[in-house]
């Protein structure tokens, strides 16, 4: 019941988000700042654990390939699928859900309880479409280039920890990597990024925007935000498999 | 003018307003004054719209603003400057784009325009040379005074100002009081300002309103709140006992 409040809620708000800025300069501005503080700003964090996550695919791919039956090639194709499929977008996007959701409802949910939304609503500023919408914008934009950087970095990493254990060859490798390279995981991969950018900032600005109380309050909010958007991911990650993969 | 009729309002089934009917007026400094914790607050909050009231209307003007829609009321509001207790600063912003943002927001002018307002308005609370400090590096009462500044950038028709003296120094807090006075005196404002300081009551209070309990308790204009004879009102004017001294001495001459 009390779930179903909220996602009714969580609705309504998307439809304040969603209209037209007061004025378009202040939402470029706005929104490029965001790029930088949500998506620039995960660089290093992505790229730290792309590179590991890629090198530890590829090991343990290597590792547990006994059977002579299996193709050399085998571990660049499993570490190329794996992460374009998964990884990259899902597991990333959970990183980020951390990072990225936490920070932007403590964010709003400062500004909600020392007034300061208040004070936008008094100047008669949609409060919503100005905060809400240039975050929303920066994840759809720089959520899939995230993806990408992660996905190429995961590939080098894996072929990083193949030579240094010299468990293959580059050529191998790379042959790997291009066999049964299908265009179509990408548009997948992109499409649950963008997804997946979406429902974190939007649920995280969610708990945010309508925090009661004090900091207490705020942290509470903030650490619901993360589990909230994970989970949102999770489930929106087995439906659009189903939808994507399967039909 | 700004009407209040019959509002009220309650927070959980906690009840914090009862039925208030009182006029603003134009031109004036209205006080709101009344004991920590009686609903000051909230009832101004409830006049511009930032809490929904349970029941009654609120007129700006004859302009009936219970009744309206989001954008109907994004109108009047651009016409409201406020004040808020703890100033409400954007922290991500500089004192100057305080002021300076709701002017880039709703009007035309031009930029050394908006430059020239904003200089105009920090010089009137005093922070000439402020233009660049984040708020997190100004002082409480600076972070009052920017917070009024960014009050009147727009010129409003009706300026709500709680507690704009909290915190100041006296030497300050009657600067900030006779500002108030002078543009609302000066641009025909409905000023309303919430306060508990016994000084700015009598030195800027053309009309007041206490409120006690969550109910308009008593009005006046500050002459006649010396010798109101409300109980209440004589035990939050004479809180003091050097204040209570000074009555009885009065009172036996
Ligand atoms: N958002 C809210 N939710 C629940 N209760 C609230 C809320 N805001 C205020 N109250 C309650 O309403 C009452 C009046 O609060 P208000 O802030 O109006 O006091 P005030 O007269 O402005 O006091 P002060 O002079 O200390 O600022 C208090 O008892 C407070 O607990
Ligand atoms: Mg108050």
């Amino acid at each position: 019941m009390n779930l179903l409040k909220q996602f009714g809620r969580y609705i309504l708000m998307l439809g304040v988000v969603f209209s037209r800025p007061n004025r378009f300069k202040f939402f470029w501005n706005q929104s490029l700042l965001e790029i930088e503080h949500i998506g620039i700003n995960s660089l290093p964090i992505v790229a730290l654990m792309s590179t590991f996550m890629g090198a530890v695919i590829a090991l343990q791919t290597a590792s547990s390939m006994e059977s002579p039956l299996l193709p050399d090639y085998t571990v660049g194709f499993i570490t190329q699928s794996s992460t374009i499929l998964e990884f990259s977008p899902t597991i990333i996007s959970l990183i980020l859900a951390g990072k990225v959701g936490s920070n932007v409802a403590s964010e709003i949910g400062t500004m909600r309880i020392t007034e300061q939304i208040d004070a936008l609503e008094i100047m008669g500023v949609n409060s919503l479409n100005f905060l809400v919408l240039p975050k929303v914008v920066a994840a759809l934009v720089f959520f899939p280039v995230l993806v990408v950087f992660s996905m190429s970095l995961s590939m080098l990493g894996g072929w990083l920890a193949l030579l240094v254990s010299d468990l293959t060859t580059t050529e191998i490798y790379i042959l790997g990597i291009r066999s049964f390279f299908n265009p179509f995981h990408i548009t997948y991969a992109l499409t649950k990024t963008l997804v997946f950018g979406f429902l974190i900032v939007s649920i995280a600005s969610f708990y945010g925007y309508y925090v009661k109380g004090g900091s207490l309050d705020v942290g509470r909010a903030s650490t619901q935000a993360v589990v909230s958007s994970s989970i949102a991911i999770l489930i929106a990650n087995f439906i659009l498999t189903q939808i994507m993969l399967l039909s | 003018m700004i009407e209040v009729r019959q509002l009220s309002k309650s927070f959980n089934g906690q009840q914090i307003l009862f039925d208030i009917d009182h006029q603003f007026e134009k031109g004036k400094v209205n006080l709101i004054i009344g004991q920590s914790g009686q609903g000051k607050s909230v009832l101004a909050k409830c006049m511009v719209g930032l809490y929904e009231p349970d029941g009654g209307q609120i007129y700006f003007d004859d302009r009936n603003f219970t009744n309206m829609d989001r954008h109907e009321r994004s109108l009047i509001r651009q016409e409201i400057g406020m004040l808020f207790q703890g100033a409400a600063l954007f922290d991500s912003m500089t004192v100057e784009q305080n002021v300076m943002f709701p002017l880039q927001m709703f009007t035309q002018m031009t930029k050394a325009e908006i430059q020239k307002r904003t200089d105009y308005c920090l010089e009137r609370v005093n922070l000439e040379g402020s233009n660049l400090l984040m708020p997190s590096q100004c002082s409480g009462g600076m972070q009052k005074r920017v917070g009024i500044a960014r009050a009147i950038a727009m010129r409003p028709r009706y300026l709500f100002c709680d507690e704009p003296n909290s915190g100041l120094d006296p030497k300050t807090s009657i600067v900030i009081d006779n500002l108030i006075q002078d543009i609302t005196r000066e641009f025909e404002i409905t000023t309303v300002v919430i306060t508990h300081d016994m000084n700015s009551v009598m030195e800027i209070g053309d009309q007041i309103v206490f409120i006690h309990e969550g109910k308009k308790c008593w009005s006046g204009d500050r002459h006649s709140i010396i010798d109101s004879g409300n109980e209440e009102i004589e035990n939050f004017v004479y809180a003091s006992s050097f204040m209570k001294e000074i009555r009885s001495k009065l009172q036996k001459k």
